[in-house]
């Protein structure tokens, strides 16, 4: 086994562990953005739910109560959200931006309020954590089996439990999408509103709906952050993760497994960003990780200017619905 | 921005008014619910902002860059359009300063060298307006995730640019060397002690005189001018900007062009004013902060003056509480700012139907809006 | 056997399936409904016919539950019936089928047809039950429609075959079609009868809105007729001629008015020749279109809206692009590859007053003073340099307000608080102060009030005795009559013939209106 193989299985490795959150809000997004609502409050969301699972997780003791929490508080803000742009027409950008700014500052001062030490949140026992899940019999395979052995212990084992309900995450949404009334319905409420509310269904209802299970999907994220992948709440922890969920969601043409496979390039750049820093590449020279970051967002401006194939965003995005009489 | 029935003044003094102190009882309460009395938060903060020696100064340096952000926001809504990358332009701004003032400093004479840095600042953020108001007019991509992706297309450049060929050698962290001695704003506190006045030492810089100046630009451009006229026209309809012949692809680039160039010269108060070398995320959130600024301004310079002094003093009294309290530190300001977009931006038409039913019950005021 | 009939019909033994008795409706002002009363004949199919703005759409609304009526009372097979929404109305099978059609456009065909009401046995079993139910439906009438293809890649035709297919799958019975021939090609439309045919034989009742009356004679069994809010005629189609329904729609033509001199014809300042425009659709809009207009005279433009008039304003004033063919102002020529613009019109002497003004004419959230100059606030009395001078624009607004009595006299007032008449004045004045050569204007007096459209006209008179070059596009044949020299009558973007005024009639127009060309119209003159 050389070296740069077995280097490239754990970017591969990292690349599951940092596209994890990408991955819940990607199709956060999805759900929300097919219904009509454009959520820049992804990273929002995420914030919130990031410390309040770490909050709730500590004093507590358990990480199940914890996460509930953490997507309660995150579907209320999406229900504050819908609020303003659903009841109140208001504008779909600025509210998301609202409910981020205002995520930056409420999570460290209740923070701070709660447990004094800058906005952190103390760092959680193992106990108060979803922890990795060792796969069976992965040492022995490791030993016994070659390549396939040491994949399955580099790779596919040794994840938490929130790593697979991402990726899970991801049939979920595409059946709710593609495969249910309410995916037809709600696929439809985002493209053209007339013709849902011409068949006697409500427009807002559906988009209500759309928006809270974007909550549970952005809490879900949050969790991972602050109490799987991470021991606590950090102040600013999503450090833009929702942006490039967003990109990601438009990158994979809003549609749930293209998505996926975004959130793992974009999620792969960066572990290999962290892992090249200064590296010389035959041809290339020498790779700058800082510039390697900014890829995803390169490539979704390029992607939505029409250069590399054509993306429709839904229709309605962006519209309030009126109803005309 | 929907036309409204209610009477002027209500439209613009008393709504903004309401849609503030909406924000602020909020945030009322959500500091006593952290166990803080609120109103002493509020007089602390006003204390640091207003009457501690040097207090208005930084109070008016904060405001300085919100002006700047906030006409960025402003001219772009002028013509419908939401800029959200004044981030990003404020930062390539200060690269503008960097490269001008790192190249020419010293060979040219520092007046000089100082108006070009000025220049290569509006030049460098409008460049990095001009490409999301090129990709929208021409290719239709939402202006508003471009500017958001282009937000981070800028950090990372800085970054590259801060932490590698422009990094100051012998140096850790990620920033260039000092401009050469000279090229720099003049301190007010400065200035005033000259004449015999002594303000108190603060960051504030001639910066503010610019802005100001910006301010009145922003206000003769979009009311006084013929492409301000075509700009409203644009962003008011679109139908009839073509009907009258304006090209709306060409107004968008335009106007995204200025702003950028607005939001970029944010970067004169913080680089030029202050630091006299690029550091690394000066432009802290400034840029977002244009926003609110711009909605509670309600897009006029002289709106956005007062917005930015009331974001001025929410930073510089904000820095006051963490001296103060235990609990509650500048981050409050955030909150604050997330609120004030949320009510004054997302839910500005919330209070209408309340208030035309109090000031339309006999609505002969007004003429019908149509027939 | 009694019983299944009774139940066929929807439990009753009606004659009628829809009967309408003494509708009311009003926006605010106009009275677009006025004691409206109709009976549907079950199993036929009936036609409403009508000129633009007539009321048909808003009683066909009410009909499908969509506005509710402020008196009157509908009964669906014979049952007093009171619609909430659009669903209540089609539960007791009254199916719409707009004319802007309410289709998912990445849908599949059958995606859209099943939207909302995919039963309760989940999304799969439900498509594949609605499938074989389509089946069944395509079979019987004749709906031809490829269930899985995405319907923004069908032609317009099929599309509507789906709306249709949509309202049967529902259960309808009655099936309202709002100008459903205004987007189909003629070989489309003869297959959309063949359908409605094929309806009618299972015995389902359909009303069919539309202006064009040889359709109406072609496929209906009974036809209704509305002019300005109310009935004014109804009877079997097969008792009545195209003249008779001509004359019904536009009104039984006064004396011709001749309140303003004819005028001496100047020479040509504006030749068009074989010009043409395909809109986005693809569609021809304007075809072909041949001629002059001269100096000192009004060429009005007669036809039924949408049949390429706006098509003929917006390429002569700048705004489109001509696809084929060519005009002429003063030397210079402009077709497909040198493009006019409108700043370039203005240039040429080339005024334009928009058929839409709220859209286009006007800046709505603009104060009057700054919509008074749109379009020209290069004029350098306005300002000087780069810089604009209010004052003076103000003062310059105020002055026209005067001389075109626009009310309330105020340059501050925001465009969008002053009433249709002098919102219209606003932009006429505008248009006029120019001293234009030729004056471009559509619609001059939509939604004006009576006293405003006086005025108006006057102004359109005096323009034209100074020497101005007029194109006058209207619906209004009235106008058309009042104001013009000459008139144009345009169909489906072609032009079916040009008649001086005085030679011109009422019933003459309304057939070349009609689709009918110049030479058999006149055939029929007495």
């Amino acid at each position: 086994m050389t070296d740069f193989w077995f280097q490239f299985l754990l970017a591969l490795d990292s690349t599951l562990r940092v596209a994890t959150p990408l991955i819940f809000c990607a199709m956060a997004g999805i759900f929300s953005e097919r219904s009509g609502i454009i959520d820049i409050s992804l990273e929002g969301k995420m914030l919130m739910a990031a410390f309040v699972a770490a909050a709730v997780a500590y004093g507590t003791g358990s990480p199940w109560i914890g996460a509930f929490a953490a997507i309660t508080v995150s579907i209320i803000a999406s229900l504050i959200h819908g609020f303003a742009c659903i009841i109140h027409r208001g504008n779909q950008v600025i509210s998301g931006l609202a409910i981020n700014i205002l995520a930056s500052g409420l999570t460290v001062i209740i923070g701070i309020a709660l447990f004094r030490q800058g906005g952190q949140t103390p760092t959680l026992p193992k106990t108060s954590r979803f922890n990795s899940l060792e796969l069976p019999l992965a040492d022995v395979f490791e030993k016994n089996i070659p390549i396939l052995g040491v994949i399955y212990k580099e790779l596919i084992s040794g994840h938490n439990i929130l790593v697979w309900a991402a990726i899970i995450s991801v049939g979920i949404t595409y059946y709710i999408l593609f495969k249910t009334t309410f995916g037809l319905r709600l696929r439809a409420v985002g493209e053209k509103p007339e013709a849902i509310d011409s068949a006697g269904i409500s427009v807002t209802k559906m988009r209500f709906q759309a928006i809270i299970i974007a909550g549970i999907l952005c809490g879900l994220a949050g969790v991972y952050l602050s109490t799987a992948t991470g021991a606590g709440f950090v102040k600013e922890m999503t450090a833009g993760k929702g942006y490039i969920a967003l990109a990601a969601m438009i990158f994979g043409k809003w549609r749930p497994v293209p998505a996926l496979f975004a959130c793992l390039l974009f999620g792969f750049l960066e572990a290999v960003a962290a892992r090249v820093q200064g590296v010389e590449i035959m041809l290339i020279g020498e790779i700058s990780s800082d510039l390697l970051i900014a890829l995803p967002y390169l490539l979704t401006v390029i992607l939505l200017a029409g250069f590399i194939g054509g993306v429709t965003p839904p229709r309605a995005i962006g519209q309030p619905y009126i109803k005309e009489r | 921005m929907q036309a409204s029935r209610l009477p002027r003044y209500v439209d613009i003094v008393l709504i903004p008014i309401l849609n503030l102190l909406t924000a602020l009882f909020v945030a009322g309460i959500i500091i006593a619910i952290i166990g803080e009395n609120p109103f002493t938060a509020l007089s602390v903060m006003l204390k640091g902002a207003f009457v501690y020696k040097g207090g208005l100064g930084y109070t008016l340096f904060y405001t300085t860059n919100f002006i700047f952000t906030g006409l960025a926001v402003a001219v772009a809504f002028h013509a419908m359009l939401f800029n959200i990358g004044g981030e990003g332009q404020a930062a390539m701004g200060g690269l503008g300063i960097g490269l001008v003032a790192l190249s020419l400093g010293g060979l040219l004479p520092i007046l000089v060298v100082i108006f070009l840095a000025v220049l290569g600042s509006a030049l460098f953020g409008a460049i990095w307006g001009i490409i999301p108001g090129y990709l929208q007019a021409k290719r239709g991509s939402h202006i508003v995730i471009t500017t958001i992706m282009f937000n981070f297309i800028a950090s990372a450049i800085m970054v590259w640019l801060l932490a590698g060929m422009l990094m100051a050698p012998n140096q850790m962290s990620p920033e260039t060397v000092s401009f050469s001695d000279g090229v720099m704003l003049w301190q007010m506190h400065e200035i005033f002690n000259k004449m015999g006045f002594d303000i108190g030492r603060s960051p504030l810089n001639l910066s503010f005189v610019i802005a100001l100046i910006c301010c009145l630009f922003v206000w003769l451009l979009i009311w006084r001018t013929r492409l301000g006229y075509r700009i409203r026209a644009t962003g008011f309809s679109l139908k009839a900007s073509t009907y009258a012949g304006y090209r709306p692809e060409i107004i968008i680039i335009v106007t995204m062009a200025i702003s950028g160039g607005l939001a970029g010269m944010m970067a004169v108060n913080e680089i030029l004013g202050v630091q006299h070398r690029v550091i690394l995320n000066f432009t802290s959130g400034y840029g977002f902060t244009g926003i609110a600024v711009a909605l509670m301004g309600r897009n006029h310079p002289v709106g956005i003056i007062f917005a930015s002094l009331l974001f001025g003093a929410l930073f510089q009294g904000g820095a006051e509480l963490d001296f103060e309290f235990q609990t509650i530190t500048r981050d409050m300001v955030l909150m604050i700012q997330g609120l004030i977009i949320l009510f004054s931006g997302a839910l500005a038409y919330m209070f209408n139907p309340v208030l035309e039913k109090l000031f339309l019950r006999d609505d002969h005021l007004i003429g019908p809006k149509n027939d | 056997m009694n019983a299944d009939i009774s139940k066929q019909n929807g439990g009753s033994k009606s004659p009628f399936a829809v009967e309408i008795k003494n509708i009311n409706k009003s926006f605010g002002s106009v009275h677009a409904n006025h004691e409206i009363s109709l009976n549907v004949s079950l199993g036929t199919i009936h036609g409403i016919i009508g000129e633009n703005g007539a009321g048909k759409s808003t009683l066909m609304s009410i009909l499908y539950g969509f506005y509710k009526p402020d008196s009157g009372e509908i009964k669906v097979h014979g049952k007093a019936a009171y619609f909430k929404q659009p669903l209540d109305a089609l539960k007791l099978g009254i199916g719409m089928v707009h004319q802007h059609f309410m289709l998912v456009p990445n849908f599949t065909a059958l995606e859209n047809i099943v939207l909302g009401a995919e039963g309760k046995t989940g999304l799969n079993k439900g498509l594949q039950n609605a499938r074989k139910k389509l089946e069944e439906l395509k079979q019987a009438y004749g709906l031809e429609v490829e269930l899985d293809s995405v319907t923004e890649d069908l032609p317009v035709g099929i599309q509507q075959r789906i709306e249709i297919l949509k309202a049967l799958y529902r259960g309808a019975r009655v099936l309202i079609l709002d100008e459903p021939t205004g987007v189909l090609t003629p070989q489309e439309t003869d297959q959309l009868f063949e359908i409605l045919l094929a309806l009618k034989s299972e015995g389902v009742t359909i009303l069919l809105i539309t202006h064009k009356l040889h359709e109406v004679m072609a496929i209906t069994d009974e036809v209704s007729v509305m002019r300005q809010g109310k009935m004014v005629g109804n009877t079997l189609t097969k008792h009545t001629t195209p003249e008779m329904l001509a004359e019904q729609m536009v009104g039984r033509s006064v004396l011709v008015n001749t309140k303003y001199e004819l005028q001496s014809i100047g020479k040509v300042v504006l030749s068009v020749n074989k010009l043409g425009v395909v809109d986005k659709r693809g569609f021809d809009s304007l075809k072909n279109a041949t001629f002059d207009l001269h100096a000192g005279e009004i060429l009005g433009v007669a036809g039924i809206a949408g049949n390429g008039q706006s098509e003929l304003l917006s390429v002569l004033s700048g705004i489109t692009l001509p696809n084929a063919g060519s005009f002429k102002i003063e030397e210079y020529l402009f077709d497909a590859k040198k493009n006019p613009s409108p700043r370039l019109m203005r240039e040429l002497g080339v005024s334009h007053v928009p058929e839409d003004r709220q859209a286009e004419g006007l800046v709505l959230q603009f104060q009057a003073f700054e919509s008074v100059i749109l379009g020209y606030e290069n004029n350098q009395k306005l300002g000087s340099g780069f810089l604009t001078k209010p004052d003076n624009i103000q003062e310059y607004c105020s002055q026209l307000q005067e001389s075109f009595d626009v009310r309330p006299q105020n340059p501050r007032l925001y465009s969008s608080q002053f009433s249709g008449g002098n919102q219209q004045k606003l932009v006429l004045s505008r248009e006029i102060s120019s001293v234009p050569k030729i004056l471009l204007v559509g619609q001059p007096t939509r939604g004006v009030d009576i006293g405003a459209i006086e005025f108006i006209h006057e102004t359109l008179i005096n323009m034209r005795n100074s020497g101005c070059a007029i194109l006058l596009v209207s619906v209004e044949l009235e106008e058309i009559l009042t104001l013009s020299d000459r008139i144009l009558v345009i169909n489906s973007g072609e032009i079916m013939g040009i008649v001086p005024r005085i030679t011109a009639t009422k019933s003459m127009l309304g057939k070349m209106m009609a689709g009918i060309p110049f030479e058999d119209a006149k055939e029929d003159k007495k």
